[in-house]
């Protein structure tokens, strides 16, 4: 039987949930100290002076660094002229960035020292938002820059010929909100750099990435440059981002000669941990009376905080590629905007790019729904890119859908959702005055994944697009699979352990997946863009095919039979049709490194191979979801009711994992829409900086979810899994707002931003009294 | 998240706490569950120069009917309230409230002394101590005294208690604090109340409001509105009127006391005879 799509328990699991788990914090290394920055209090201010002394006299601190002190190291890599300092210098951009670092022996005694170091500043304006930084006299970030926009993609055409011809048009503003990742574990980091070179823990999604970067940095050589991402708590694409603690704990640990550690508190994670989303939209979609879509025209202006991070700058250009969903649209015009403010910078967050464009296209078509009066599921099915059509090439070059089948996704979705009956108890509700409001939104979405192409990540500062893999056979039979995947918590082990089982015919409890150490782990690229599956995966299939063949060599030797005659299942070596003649694997394993008992021609140790696995095409994931709310049209409060959804991400290969990663997806993207929201004074203040302001929802504030899928594989696979990480976060916010919008119609209301939170949804009420 | 320095003391039981208390002086601060004040150290917010532990001091952990009374000890555990028997039967709205705190780890930690002492309006129990017409048993050197719970709340996350006193018992009438209800509004279960409201009907109604000013909101006029009878609506509106709302990221004043006036009417409703 088939391991793929087999629901196995995580290998994971055993150890985390009895706390044998080994996180960054856990490590305790003899002599190690503990590293602490101190914070600007300022969202942007010129540092007159930074005094030091008297926190570099207490008793246990070992150093109190400034700008000064790393004067001699470059800054974090950056757009040119516009990188993010290790330290800040002449001026702070937003609050939190660190101004100085202080080392200590341990974390009790460095808060006191950052407590004891002295900062003089003078204010300067500070920007909130990219309407105030984009303001004629608005303060400039970078005064070499002459303002605050950091690049501009312009429209090709504003379609004005499209636009006066159609016989309808709409327009919407949008704020997409930010964010921030908040995963369980925040930014932690461990240096040791002794005499044999530099040896770097970090809570961290690509180590080989950060090996290649560190070596770079400091100019050493990658040999001599060791990264390992032990236990993950979490990421959600903040944990690829070069943040100076990267840098400066192996400095600090080189100048003092002793281990360096860094882990963030919450509230310094919520403050300092790249942010994401944070978008505006200006959007025109011109269209017919049938609902159908003729032109799309989209801006989209990016906050990228106070810094510009590559990764950051690279995200509308993924919005912009996704804009017109899962639909036709006979002519598009897209642009954008990269902009300073004094807040956090803004990088990849669980979707990255794509959440933004889905949120977008999703509401443009329940706005041409509401327009038209046809129901919002008739002008996505008139509007689909049929299953016939596959590939097809959309208006950007970077999105050449590989495979779908939308309609097949909505069908399955009114399968599992009595859509009547929900709207007979929306109407019946709507006199009722004691009853609450009932609303209905869809998400019909599609995702790029399984980054990616060649060239698709080197765009992003990484050595390259593929991902290793390799398969060591062990002398008994059982067999280490190393991946440059880095894992923090997607059930890689356990994954990669059934594709490699499924491929060699060896016992699924017999295969370990290493990852994460970049002295064990030949290269990799890392984890994100949900490309683990699909292409690190990819490469385990392949490694584990190459390996298969060569034992079936041994075996058919040992046997005394053709190769083509075996098969290989629960650990042995058959001869089809004769079942009595048969050797285990573990003697084919054995005798794999004993040249006596090989094949003319075979060396010893055959059974091990390496793949460096590319792929030619993004994959692009989909499905339908639908969200029922209701809203207490006394208090504004929003509950939501249920949530439907039909996934299509290819071929799954868990679908317990699958499920989960769905789940947890839609959890992030339920509170984005109804939660979450970094928020800043007009001042640049950070007003979110706790748990008990940034509401990130718990199990009892989300609904039930009721799961289903389609497979449509990817063709750029023999695999034929597309990815599933960001699904979830991407397809599900429109769900909820557009489900929020619907229940509001009646009384005119057109569009909501997020969160949608009761007082907003009051005065929305209130409005229409 | 890191506080800042402070010296610990662990208490034996009350006699000890309360000799700690007034040799360490006015800096000390006493630490029963830790749900309120620990989290305000991390922040930074507040910096006790000592704690004094009160963990032990079982003696005041209990639940008990005496002359008239529920009498809670007040170290005594929201779970272990929540699950009293006897205070579901006497003081119901005393332990359907306390259900509503935070979630079931501050359940199993936090103290109802601890709630009522640091002070916070925006909590559950002030409020519902305030609504029900509980009086506060308070012991410092000189002996006991009893505060009334509409006298104790003196301003923000500041009460009647001295230094050197320490809140030892809270007594709740147990009879004819019936009918009643409790309505919270949060945006996630675990959180504080935007807004809340206590009501409780019987013949001394009492109403108070969670969240609605510097410390819980005693509704004088809407509770006399609800002895005489009025109609839900006229007492909400009476009751809406109270405190001066704080603004902040959840609800400015204008929202916080238009939800007032829903919760009110809602709870009048809902303690219906």
């Amino acid at each position: 039987m088939s391991l793929i799509g087999a629901k196995v328990l995580r290998k994971e699991d055993p150890n985390l949930v009895t706390g044998r788990g080994s996180f960054v914090d856990d490590l305790r290394p003899d002599r190690c100290l503990t590293m602490a920055f101190v914070p600007s209090t300022e969202a942007h201010a010129r540092v007159r002076s930074v005094d030091a002394s008297e926190a570099a006299a207490l008793p246990g601190v070992a150093a109190v660094w400034t700008a000064a002190d790393v004067a001699h190291l470059p800054p974090c890599p950056g757009l040119p002229g516009l990188e993010r300092p290790l330290l800040a210098s002449d001026v702070v951009r937003f609050v939190g960035e660190p101004v100085a670092v202080v080392v200590a022996e341990d974390r009790y005694l460095a808060a006191d020292a950052v407590a004891a170091v002295v900062v003089d500043y003078e204010p300067l304006p500070a920007v909130v938002g990219v309407q105030a930084a984009l303001a004629a006299d608005a303060p400039a970030l970078f005064p070499a820059l002459g303002g605050n926009l950091v690049f501009e993609q312009p429209w090709e055409s504003d379609l004005a010929d499209v636009f006066a011809a159609a016989p309808r048009t709409a327009s919407l503003h949008i704020v997409n909100n930010r964010c921030a990742p908040t995963p369980i574990e925040p930014n932690a980091c461990l240096a040791d750099w002794g005499p044999s070179g530099l040896t770097l823990w970090a809570a961290f999604q690509a180590p080989h990435h950060l090996r290649n970067k560190l070596a770079e940095f400091f100019g050493i050589a990658h040999d001599e440059t060791r990264v390992i991402a032990p236990d993950v708590g979490g990421g959600f694409g903040a944990k690829i981002n070069l943040v100076p603690e990267l840098y400066l704990a192996p400095a600090l640990s080189r100048a003092l000669g002793r281990p360096v550690k860094y882990v963030q508190t919450r509230s310094e994670c919520l403050q300092a941990m790249y942010h994401g989303r944070a978008q505006e939209q200006d959007v025109d979609v011109a269209f017919d009376d049938d609902g159908r879509l003729l032109g799309l025209r989209f801006m989209v202006t990016q906050d990228n905080g106070g810094y510009p991070d590559p990764g950051g700058m690279g995200l509308p250009a993924l919005t912009t590629a996704m804009a017109t969903g899962c639909y036709k649209v006979p002519r598009v015009a897209v642009g954008w905007r990269n902009v300073v403010t004094n807040t956090t910078p803004v990088a990849s967050y669980r979707g990255a790019g794509r959440p933004e464009a889905t949120f977008m296209i999703e509401r443009v078509v329940d706005l041409v729904a509401d327009e038209t009066g046809l129901d919002p599921l008739e002008v996505r099915r008139r509007n689909f890119i049929q299953p016939d059509e596959f590939p097809y090439a959309t208006s950007s070059p970077l999105a050449v859908y590989d495979s779908g089948n939308y309609p097949g996704a909505l069908d399955e979705l009114l399968r599992i959702l009595d859509y009547d009956a929900v709207r007979q108890e929306q109407r019946r509700n709507l006199d009722d005055d004691t009853k609450p409001l009932i609303g209905v939104g869809f998400s019909t979405w599609v995702e790029i994944a399984g980054f990616g192409p060649p060239g698709s990540l080197e765009a992003f500062g990484h050595l390259g697009s593929w991902e290793s893999a390799q398969i060591r056979v062990q002398p008994d039979g059982s067999a280490i699979v190393y991946t440059g995947a880095s894992p923090h918590g997607q059930g890689t082990e356990t994954t990669f352990a059934q594709i490699a089982a499924d491929n060699l015919g060896i016992p699924f409890e017999r295969i370990s997946v290493r990852h994460g150490d970049t002295a064990t782990v030949l290269q990799g690229i890392g984890t994100m863009g949900s490309r683990c599956t699909a292409i690190a995966g990819e490469g385990v299939r392949a490694a584990a095919t190459t390996v298969l063949g060569r034992a079936k060599e041994i075996a058919a030797h040992l046997l005394e039979a053709d190769p083509a005659d075996l098969q290989a299942e629960d650990g042995a070596f058959t001869v089809r049709g004769t079942p009595a003649r048969s050797v285990s694997w573990n003697d084919v394993a054995w005798a794999s490194f004993r040249p006596l008992d090989l094949p003319e021609g075979m060396t010893p140790g055959s059974l091990e191979t390496s793949v460096f696995q590319q792929v030619a095409n993004f994959s692009f994931p989909s499905g339908a979801y639908a969200c029922v709310v209701e809203v207490d049209r006394h208090t504004g409060r929003v509950g939501v009711r249920g949530f439907y959804l039909v996934d299509d991400c290819g071929t799954v290969i868990n679908p317990l994992l699958a499920e989960g990663q769905v789940q947890g997806g839609i959890a992030q993207g339920i509170a984005q829409a109804l939660f979450e929201e970094v928020s800043y004074d007009p001042q640049g203040a950070l007003l979110t900086s706790t748990l008990m302001d940034y509401l990130v929802p718990a199990a009892p504030d989300l609904p039930g979810f009721v799961s289903s899928r389609i497979c449509t594989p990817t063709p750029n696979s023999v695999l034929g899994a597309k990815g599933i990480g960001e699904s979830g976060s991407i397809g599900s916010p429109p769900a909820v707002v557009n489900a929020v919008v619907d229940a509001l119609a009646h009384l005119g209301v057109r569009h909501v931003d997020m969160p949608v939170t009761p007082q907003k949804v009051w005065r929305l009420l209130e409005g229409a009294r | 998240m890191i506080p800042a320095r402070f010296d610990y003391h662990r208490a034996a039981d009350a006699a000890h706490a309360l000799a700690l208390l007034g040799e360490l002086g006015d800096e000390a601060k006493l630490l029963a569950g830790g749900h309120s004040l620990v989290p305000l150290m991390k922040l930074g917010l507040a910096q006790p120069a000592a704690l004094v532990d009160v963990g032990d001091v079982r003696e005041l952990s209990y639940v008990d009917e005496r002359d008239g009374v529920l009498a809670v000890g007040a170290l005594t555990r929201y779970r272990d309230i929540e699950r009293s028997e006897l205070a579901r039967r006497l003081v119901p709205i005393l332990a359907h409230a306390t259900g509503r705190i935070g979630d079931p780890q501050v359940r199993a930690r936090g103290t109802i002394g601890g709630s009522l002492a640091h002070g916070d309006p925006a909590a559950d129990l002030p409020a519902v101590a305030v609504a029900t017409g509980a009086v506060m048993v308070v012991r410092g050197p000189g002996g006991e005294r009893h505060v009334p719970a509409r006298e104790f709340f003196r301003g923000f996350l500041e009460t009647a208690l001295q230094p050197d006193e320490m809140l030892v018992e809270v007594r709740f009438p147990a009879s004819g604090v019936e009918p009643w209800a409790y309505e919270k509004f949060s945006r996630r279960a675990q959180d504080y109340a935007i807004v809340g409201v206590a009501v409780v009907r019987g013949p001394e109604p009492g109403i108070a409001l969670v969240n609605m000013d510097s410390t819980p909101v005693f509704c004088a006029a809407a509770s006399a509105a609800l002895g005489r009878g009025e109609e839900a609506r006229a007492v909400a509106e009476l009751a809406a009127a109270d405190g001066r709302p704080p603004s902040d990221l959840n609800g400015d004043g204008a929202y916080r006391r238009h939800l007032a006036r829903v919760l009110t009417e809602r709870a009048v409703r809902a303690a219906a005879i």
